[in-house]
C-alpha cells in the first residue's frame, strides 16, 4: 500500500503539449505512471507523448476514466487549471506551477473544498510512490519502496534527502513535496493523517523550512499519532523579513522561524536532524522501536 | 513588492478612500511650493520603504511655506534604518480627533484575506497584537463575493468603533477589500484612519504590500518598483531574474531550488561558515544560466570563496560544470570555488571540472567543509 497513488491512480496531464509538459509526461510514463490522457485548449483530437489529447478536462475524464490531474499550465491559467480538474470531478490534483499569484490558489480552493478534492502544491514536485510510479517531477531513480513515508516543502531538498535515505538501505512508501507556496492545497498534517493510516507506511520524514505554522501544526498532530516521525526544518541561517525562494519562506516578526518549528517539534518527541546526513540513523532508530 | 505611501495611497484614491490632498517633492523647494498650493499647515512624511519614520524625525510639520521647505530639507537625505530620504510627501494637516486601525492581510491558515480593526490606531499594530490582543477585531474575507458594506459595519461596531465612524469607516473599509483583492496586494494597511474635529473620516497613513507574482497583471504598479538602497544587489538580481538574497558573511553560495539552498547555508554555518548570499537558479538551469550566477555572487566584496551545490534532476551537471568553467574567467583571480555535483550528468560534470583544475566536493558536507577551509586558509595567507 501507499498513499493518495497506487496502481488505480489514472492520470491526465493538463498542459501535456507544452514543453515541461511533454518532457514530464514521457518520465512519468517511463517510471511506470498509468498517464492515459493530456489536455491542452485548441489542441483536442492531437495526440502528445503517444496519448490522447483532449481540449477540457471534462472530456478527458469521460473518455479515460482518469481520477488525477498533474498541471504544467503557466501560472496565469494555472488556478484556472486547477478549478477546471476539481469541477469535472478529478479527485487528485497535483499543481507543479510556480508564481500564480497568491490570490488565484486561494481562489481555487475555494472550488477544490467544494468538490472534495485534494490538491498537491502550488509550486510542489508532486509524489512519487516508489514501484507504482509519480506524478510530477521528481528523479525516480532515486527512490526505492519500503516503509517511510516522506513530506517536504521543498523539491530539491526532497532529491537530497530521499538519496540519503535509498543510500542508506531505508526505502519509502510515498514521497509527497507539498510545496513552498504561503497557500497550499494540502499540508503536513492531511499527509501525516494518510501515511498514520497506511498499513505499509511505519514511519514518516516530514522536511520543513521557514514561514507559516505548518510545522507548529504538525507536532499538534503527532502527539496524537502512532507512528513516528522524524523530522528537518531548513532556513536556520535565514533572516527575518527575507523571502528565501520559496513565496512562502519568510519570517514575519516572529512567527516562521526555524527555532520556533525544531521546539514545536521537539515538544512534541519528534527527534529533529541537525543536518540532512542525521536523518537516515534518526530513521533507522525509529524503525527500531516500532518493530 | 513594497510600495511607498503615496504610491499606496494614489491606489485608495482610485477606490473613492479619503485621504489629504498633496503631493511628491524631491527637493526642499517643491515642498514650499506644493505648500504655498495647498494653503495652511502642512505635514512633511519622509518616503522610505521601513516603517518606524516618525520615532525616526522622518516625519515634520510645517505651518508656512517656508517653514515646510526647512522640514523638507531637514528630512531629505535623512538617512532612516540604512536608506537615504530621497522624496518626501507633503500634504495638509489633518486636525486629528480620533485615530483607528484597519488592515487586510493575506492570512495563510484560513487561506483567506483577513480584515483587522481596531481603536487602538496611529501605533504599531503588531505591539497591540501582541499586548492587547482585544482591542483587535478579525475576519477573514470570503473571496467568492469580497467583503460586504454590512460585513465591514459589523466588524467596526464589534471593534467599538463610535457610531460617527461606522458608515463612512464601513465604506472605506469596504473599498480597501476591494483595493486589496483587485491589486494583488498582500498587505492592505490604514494607519492610522482618522476622525477629524470637523467630522471627517480620512486614510493619514497607508501601506500596501502588492504580490509579486500577480504584477504581470498590474503593469501601472510593477512601473512603481525602484531600487531599495540598502540592497543594490538584490535589486539588480531580480533584473537579472536571479532569485537572491544578499547575507551579511564571506561564503557565496548557489544551488538548485529554494529548500536545497537553504539546507546548504545551514550547512555551510554548521562548518563554522558564514553564507554571503542565497541564490537558487531554479530546474533545468543551463550552462549560461550557471556562468551568469557565479559571476553575479562574485560581484559582491564581501564573497572570499564560492560553494555550488547542485542536486541533478532536471538541471544537468555538464550544463553546471560549464558554466562554472565559462565564468572562470571572468572571476577574480584566487578565488576558491567549490563545486558540489550529484544525480543527472555528475560524472560527466566532475571529469570537467577536474580538467579544468576546479575543487570538488563528495557531498554538501564535505563540500561545504572544503570552502569554509578554503577561505580561512586564504585569509590566513593574507595576514601573514
Amino acid at each position: 500500500m501507499s498513499i493518495l497513488l497506487d496502481e488505480h491512480t489514472r492520470v491526465i496531464v493538463q498542459g501535456i503539449t507544452g514543453r515541461e509538459g511533454s518532457y514530464h509526461t514521457t518520465r512519468m510514463l517511463e517510471a511506470g505512471t498509468k498517464v492515459v490522457a493530456g489536455v491542452t485548449p485548441g489542441k483536442g483530437g492531437q495526440s502528445a507523448c503517444g496519448l490522447p489529447v483532449f481540449d477540457t478536462v471534462a472530456e478527458a475524464k469521460a473518455a479515460t476514466d482518469a481520477n488525477a490531474s498533474c498541471i504544467f499550465v503557466p501560472p496565469a491559467g494555472a488556478a484556472d487549471a486547477i478549478m477546471e480538474a476539481a469541477s469535472a470531478g478529478i479527485k487528485l490534483i497535483v499543481c507543479i506551477t510556480e508564481f500564480i499569484p497568491v490570490l488565484d490558489t486561494a481562489r481555487a480552493m475555494l472550488v477544490v473544498r467544494e468538490h472534495g478534492a485534494t490538491l498537491i502544491g502550488p509550486n510542489c514536485p508532486g509524489l512519487c510512490t516508489p514501484g507504482q510510479g509519480k506524478i510530477g517531477i521528481m528523479p525516480y531513480q532515486i527512490f526505492t519502496p519500503g516503509p517511510v513515508g516522506f513530506i517536504s516543502r521543498s523539491g530539491t531538498l526532497t532529491y537530497e534527502v530521499v538519496a540519503l535515505l535509498t543510500e542508506a538501505g531505508i526505502g519509502q512508501s510515498t514521497c509527497i513535496g507539498i510545496g513552498g507556496d504561503p497557500i497550499i492545497g494540502s499540508t503536513f498534517v492531511d499527509h501525516l493523517k494518510l501515511f498514520e493510516q497506511d498499513p505499509q507506511t511505519q514511519a514518516v520524514v516530514l522536511c520543513g523550512e521557514i514561514g507559516g505554522s505548518d510545522e507548529e501544526d504538525a507536532a499538534e498532530f503527532i502527539k496524537t499519532m502512532k507512528k513516528p516521525v522524524v523530522a528537518f526544518i531548513s532556513g536556520r541561517t535565514a533572516p527575518p523579513g527575507k523571502r528565501m525562494g520559496h513565496a512562502g519562506a519568510i519570517i514575519s516578526g516572529n512567527t516562521g522561524t526555524a527555532q520556533g518549528k525544531v521546539a514545536a517539534l521537539q515538544a512534541a518527541s519528534v527527534p529533529v536532524a541537525e543536518t540532512i546526513f542525521d536523518i537516515p540513523e534518526l530513521v533507522k532508530a525509529a524503525l527500531a522501536r516500532q518493530a | 513588492m513594497k510600495i511607498h505611501e503615496y504610491q499606496a495611497k494614489e491606489i485608495l484614491a482610485r477606490y473613492g478612500i479619503p485621504i489629504q490632498p498633496g503631493r511628491v517633492a524631491h527637493t526642499p523647494e517643491e515642498a514650499e511650493a506644493i505648500a504655498r498650493d495647498l494653503g495652511g499647515p502642512v505635514v512633511i512624511k519622509a518616503q522610505v520603504y521601513v516603517g518606524g519614520r516618525g520615532k525616526a524625525g522622518g516625519i515634520q510639520f510645517g505651518n508656512t511655506p517656508e517653514e515646510a521647505r526647512a522640514a523638507a530639507a531637514r528630512v531629505l537625505g535623512m538617512n532612516i534604518k540604512g536608506l537615504t530620504v530621497q522624496k518626501v510627501l507633503v500634504v495638509s494637516k489633518l486636525e486629528i480627533q480620533e485615530e483607528y486601525y484597519l488592515g487586510i492581510v493575506l492570512d495563510r491558515k484560513t487561506q483567506a484575506p483577513v480584515v483587522m480593526v481596531s481603536t487602538a490606531g496611529g501605533v504599531d499594530i503588531e505591539e497591540v497584537a501582541a499586548t492587547t490582543p482585544e482591542k483587535i477585531i478579525k475576519q477573514p474575507i470570503d473571496l467568492r463575493w469580497g467583503l460586504r458594506p454590512f460585513e465591514a459595519r459589523n466588524i467596526l461596531a464589534r471593534a467599538g468603533f463610535p457610531s460617527a465612524v461606522i458608515a463612512r469607516g464601513g465604506s472605506i473599509l469596504t473599498a480597501l477589500a476591494r483595493a486589496f483583492i483587485e491589486s494583488d496586494a498582500n498587505l492592505a494597511e490604514i494607519n492610522p484612519l482618522v476622525l477629524t474635529r470637523d467630522g471627517q473620516v480620512q486614510a493619514a497613513d497607508a501601506k500596501i504590500v502588492l504580490d509579486d507574482n500577480a504584477l504581470y497583471r498590474h503593469r501601472d504598479y510593477a512601473a512603481w518598483e525602484e531600487p531599495e538602497e540598502a540592497n543594490p544587489l538584490e535589486f539588480e538580481a531580480h533584473k537579472e531574474g536571479l532569485t537572491y538574497v544578499k547575507l551579511n558573511g564571506n561564503v557565496g553560495i548557489i544551488g538548485n531550488g529554494a529548500g536545497l539552498v537553504m539546507t546548504t547555508l545551514d550547512m555551510v554555518a554548521a562548518c563554522g561558515g558564514k553564507p554571503a548570499n542565497f541564490l537558487d537558479i531554479g530546474g533545468g538551469a543551463r550552462a549560461e544560466v550557471m556562468a551568469k550566477a557565479l559571476t553575479f555572487v562574485a560581484r559582491d566584496p564581501d564573497v572570499q570563496g564560492v560553494l555550488v551545490n547542485i542536486f541533478g534532476g532536471i538541471t544537468r551537471g555538464e550544463e553546471v560544470a560549464r558554466g562554472v568553467i565559462m565564468a572562470q574567467q571572468q572571476l577574480p583571480a584566487g578565488l576558491p570555488i567549490v563545486v558540489r555535483l550529484s544525480g543527472t550528468g555528475a560524472e560527466e560534470g566532475r571529469a570537467m571540472l577536474k580538467d579544468a583544475g576546479l575543487d570538488w566536493g563528495k557531498d554538501m558536507r564535505d563540500a561545504a567543509q572544503k570552502i569554509v577551509a578554503a577561505i580561512q586558509a586564504k585569509e590566513k595567507g593574507q595576514q601573514a
